[in-house]
């Protein structure tokens, strides 16, 4: 504890110094703030503000990455890096494909179609 | 050891520190999946409004925007906190959480209200699919904010009694990988429940 090498491992503390902390804030703030101004004056419609407004949420996600969880500075075997990536995996998997299969139920059995499934399968049944 | 105070620590964190960080980390991933399947499921409902109202006759983004900010700048005290520690300055490291914890109950509250207020006017998780999904998403992230707070209570006194020592540090290390990371969900929260529920 009590001898520091105060040449050596400057390069340590870059794990957060308060730079870093202060980019990471006015950053975050900058685009949330934007996401926010481009929906409530609806500077475009449909797919277009949607894909905006994401773009800026993945934006945020990987600067807060960056910048407060320090993903970028870690160490050589890079597990925390392997976990994050894996966790993206699961995710694609269990929610986009929960999504994908619910818009294609949504798609083969819409409430209409399921009225007619239904009528059609009492008066089957009625004969 | 005077110098110590002075300028940063540079020392390389112990093994039990790393160990315990990537064991922390990975249960933060799995909380990721957790909050994916909601917003999954979140995403399937949020049309079956079951005759009652949809989001954006609910939603006011003025408020909501002020929750995210609140939750961003107790981020970011968090964070100096972490400072505090690297400089060993308790002071800053108390301030810091204490910031912290005034911002996340301020957060906490507005989500409170905000619920309660939805709750009063008939418009509970009971009224849709759509209302189901989002009280079970946003107090999910509700309930991981009380969490975090009483860890950041429980986390000032450790280290108001017993100083910044390596325990209390790597406590103070995965508080503010915790508080971090509810910022990054409710990020998600922000664009996929109000500002796409009023598009």
């Amino acid at each position: 504890m009590g001898h520091f090498d105060n040449n050596k491992p400057r390069h340590n503390v870059k794990h957060g110094t308060l730079v870093s902390y202060i980019t990471g804030f006015v950053l975050s703030v900058a685009l949330t703030v934007s996401a926010y101004l481009s929906v409530v004056h609806h500077i475009a419609a449909g797919w277009a503000i949607i894909g905006i407004i994401f773009a800026l949420a993945i934006t945020q996600l990987v600067i807060q990455l960056l910048f407060f969880l320090h993903l970028g500075n870690e160490s050589k075997p890079r597990l925390n890096l392997v976990v994050f990536l894996f966790m993206l995996l699961v995710i694609g998997i269990v929610a986009g494909g929960s999504l994908w299969i619910m818009h294609n139920l949504n798609y083969h059995m819409s409430p209409a179609d399921m009225n007619n499934y239904m009528m059609h399968q009492s008066s089957a049944g009625g004969m | 050891m005077s110098q110590a105070t002075t300028t940063a620590i540079t020392e390389a964190p112990d093994e039990v520190t790393v160990k315990n960080t990537l064991g922390f980390w990975i249960y933060l991933m799995t909380d990721c999946v957790l909050f994916a399947t909601l917003f999954a499921t979140y995403a399937v409902l949020r049309n079956n409004t079951f005759g009652g109202p949809a989001g954006h006759e609910l939603f006011s983004l003025p408020f909501v925007l002020t929750e995210t900010l609140l939750l961003l700048t107790s981020s970011f005290s968090c964070g100096l906190a972490i400072v505090g520690a690297q400089y060993n300055n308790r002071k800053l490291v108390l301030a810091g959480l204490f910031i912290t914890l005034l911002l996340g109950m301020a957060f906490l509250g507005m989500e409170l209200s905000e619920f309660s207020h939805l709750v009063n006017e008939g418009n509970s998780w009971r009224r849709s699919g759509f209302l189901s999904s989002f009280f079970t998403l946003v107090g999910t992230h509700g309930l991981h904010i009380t969490a975090g707070l009483l860890w950041i209570i429980v986390t000032m006194v450790q280290i108001g009694r017993r100083g910044l020592t390596v325990a209390t540090r790597r406590r103070l290390t995965l508080l503010s990988l915790f508080w971090h990371f509810l910022d990054i969900v409710w990020i998600f929260i922000f664009t996929i429940v109000y500002l796409l529920g009023s598009v």
